[in-house]
């Protein structure tokens, strides 16, 4: 009865606080996401099944419908793509267990299906450009909006390294520039083999990549919905002068 | 007369009288001529009510209800049913819709009076009606085994065991486990799939056949019945079919529409509808930052976090929900309609109306110190309504307003001072104003000027 009547105290008391624990992990980066480039979800995809597939599983999503829906051949996704022993209809899971993933990096790997749908594209478009270098973590690398991550910085070879820019509270007042661009939290402290521009693009790929994943029939749902929407109309012009001809003798 | 018919309808009417029921409920059910927007929700409700039956068989067929395998197979449903992903997104969306359909309905009622004699037995099975509708929402909502699936039920199951003595046994009977799992998914499913639906279907049957037997209350809060022409038809009157039929075709068409809307292009209304954290798998070992019910269960929600005692709590939440029932025995006022009662009404009925919105606005936020004052205050003015509602039921005499108004605000300063610290002093005795403001207004308003004046009722209905 305590036990429980405490529960729902502390229900409530997280509910409280969260707005303020949130408040603080904010994605810190925008991102555009387009449905409609399918060029970028075709870079995502390839960037999605070389460098998370093989620690992340995305057990919900299916060979054969990412290349139907991107527009792949089946030859090339088999040829360049898969590369865990699964067949062209079946999901895309991932060799390691749980135990091992467990084991080595002290939490499982989440599967990212439907993550873009549950964190949202900014939280991890600024999540992948996050990692800074920190001395007090084991890995050498920390990230910004999930600190103590278990993730090691992947996609280093790409980004390079950067570190925390030291932020100098007086300057921000002085300039009081509310008005400004928010700048970048970080500064490159070692060169990777991407540009900044260029690995924001491929970060922009893979979640436009992501969020189509987190949600494969965006695709169909939003063109269904205008012809839907058209046929309401139309009938709803109808039922209207219908109603109207009927309604003549009250009025 | 339906002797008369031929062939298959005629061979059937000789056995099951169609053509009378028919007559009876739709070519010769007289309505009020006068119907306005208002009056679409019922109809409304019953097209969401078929829709979510019909979508919730198709979505039953893929479902799995079993922790290891429902939030899987609710994903299966979006990717490799076919147009599952279009059933899933009506049944989640019709679900908000139906509130939002139900609370517009409600509020109609309210406004022209519609629980009032003689028709208290329909708002009775209406507010029933509501009641289990919440259930049914509450127990579909653990079935996608998401984060705020699980932390939700948890949370809602543990307010049944603030309950003193019997609590513990029945949160323990609710969910057939010590904690939300298996048994408690397993359940859920089989009350939301079968039991509360028929419950549901018998009720909305007991709402219309009631409605049926004494006839709808109209904009004016008229009642038609009193002038009949030579052959007994309402003058005021006019067929339901074809008259409301056609028209109900273009509500449903106008609903259908901008549902359509959010089905096609806002399937989550940013969170509102399909919260972002049940795109997790429901996971008993990391409670989620913020456990927030969906948009329609947020007003009381707020009642209850506004009472620190949890059982208190408990108790004031059940109460904003039974004083409902209340309502046919609260308002006794003669006048139905909204058009012909008081000014002084009218504020009330509005400071309801912005108190229930600003209690759902603060169930879905974090709580802060100015938060949860609000939340007394919004809760305070909520059950004030149907104080006020009780003491403007007849005319009285300036000191019975008087009494009335020393006695609330007696209650009201007397639990500020129970609760007041030095901490939270200014803040109390600031939105104490919002209460005694409104208790000014509405109560010695009455006593000395005459804003509580009804108006006259014509005694056709206008236009």
């Amino acid at each position: 009865m305590k036990l429980l009547a405490r529960l729902i105290v502390s229900a409530i008391i997280l509910s409280a606080s969260n707005s303020f624990a949130a408040g603080g992990n904010g994605p810190a980066f925008h991102v555009n996401i387009d449905m409609d480039n399918r060029a970028s979800l075709q870079r995502g995809a390839t960037l999605f099944v070389n460098r998370c597939l093989s620690c992340h599983s995305a057990q919900f999503s299916r060979y054969n419908r990412v290349a139907e829906d991107l527009g792949i051949p089946q030859a090339v996704m088999e040829e360049n793509m898969m590369f865990t022993g699964r067949k062209f209809g079946q999901t895309m899971t991932v060799a390691m267990t749980t135990e091992n993933a467990t084991e080595w990096f002290g939490a499982p790997p989440p599967d990212l299906s439907v993550k873009a749908r549950a964190r949202g594209a900014d939280w991890i478009y600024s999540f992948l450009k996050g990692y800074y270098v920190s001395e007090d973590s084991p890995r050498g690398v920390d990230n910004l909006m999930l600190p103590g991550t278990a993730m090691p910085h992947v996609l280093w070879d790409l980004q390079g390294y950067q570190a925390l820019k030291a932020v100098d509270h007086t300057d921000e007042h002085a300039e009081s520039g509310h008005a400004a661009a928010p700048a970048s939290p970080f500064e490159l402290v070692q060169e990777g083999k991407m540009t900044a521009v260029e690995y924001d693009r491929a970060m922009t790929d893979l979640v436009n990549y992501l969020v189509y994943m987190g949600e494969p029939a965006q695709l169909k749902r939003k063109s269904v919905g205008v012809g839907v929407l058209f046929f309401l109309a139309a009938f709803g012009v109808i039922a209207y002068f219908l109603k109207k001809e009927y309604w003549k003798d009250i009025h | 007369m339906s002797n008369e018919k031929q062939g298959i309808l005629g061979w059937v009417d000789r056995r099951l009288p169609i053509g009378d029921f028919w007559e009876a409920h739709f070519s010769k059910y007289y309505a009020p001529r006068n119907f306005n927007f208002w009056y679409f929700f019922g109809s409304l409700a019953l097209v969401i009510l078929v829709m979510q039956i019909l979508t919730g068989i198709f979505l039953t067929m893929h479902y799995k209800p079993d922790a290891e395998l429902a939030f899987a197979s609710v994903e299966y449903i979006m990717r490799d049913v076919n147009w599952g992903w279009l059933i899933r997104y009506m049944h989640s969306t019709g679900a908000s819709a139906f509130f939002v359909v139900i609370y517009m309905h409600m509020l109609r009622g309210l406004m022209y009076g519609s629980f009032k004699e003689p028709r208290e037995l329909i708002w009775l099975f209406g507010v029933l009606i509501y009641v289990c509708l919440m259930a049914e929402a509450f127990m579909g909502y653990l079935l996608p085994w998401g984060q705020m699936s699980y932390w939700g039920a948890q949370v809602i199951v543990n307010l049944f065991g603030t309950i003193p003595v019997i609590g513990d046994q029945l949160a323990l009977f609710i969910r057939g486990d010590y904690v939300v799992s298996d048994a408690t998914l397993n359940r859920f499913f089989a009350l939301h799939v079968v039991a509360v639906p028929i419950v549901l279907l018998g009720l909305v049957f007991a709402h219309i056949a009631a409605l049926h037997t004494v006839g709808s209350n109209n904009p004016d809060g008229v009642e038609i019945k009193k002038d009949k022409d030579a052959d007994g038809i309402p003058l005021d009157g006019i067929p339901f079919h074809p008259y409301y039929t056609v028209k109900d075709i273009v509500g449903i068409v106008v609903f259908l529409f901008l549902f359509s809307i959010v089905v096609f292009y806002f399937p989550e209304m940013n969170g509102y509808f399909l919260e972002h954290a049940n795109f997790e798998p429901a996971n008993p070992l990391a409670t989620p930052e913020h456990i927030a019910p969906v948009w329609y269960f947020t007003p009381f929600y707020t009642v209850l976090r506004a009472i620190p005692n949890p059982f208190g709590g408990v108790l004031a939440m059940g109460a904003a929900v039974m004083i409902l029932f209340f309502l046919p025995w609260i308002d006794k006022n003669k006048v139905k309609s909204i058009r012909y009662r008081s000014i002084l009404y009218k504020v009330n009925l509005a400071v309801f109306l912005v108190a229930f919105v600003w209690l759902g606005y603060l169930g879905m936020q974090g709580v802060t110190p100015m938060r949860s004052e609000m939340a007394l205050r919004m809760s305070e003015l909520y059950f004030l309504f149907f104080v006020v509602l009780g003491v403007y039921s007849a005319n009285r005499s300036t000191f019975y307003y008087i009494k009335w108004f020393v006695i609330i605000i007696a209650i009201i300063s007397a639990y500020d001072l129970y609760r007041s610290n030095t901490e939270i002093a200014a803040l109390v005795w600031q939105t104490w104003l919002v209460p005694a403001a409104f208790l000014v207004v509405a109560l010695l308003g009455a006593a000395f000027t005459n804003l509580d004046q009804d108006k006259t009722v014509p005694e056709r209905v206008t236009e």
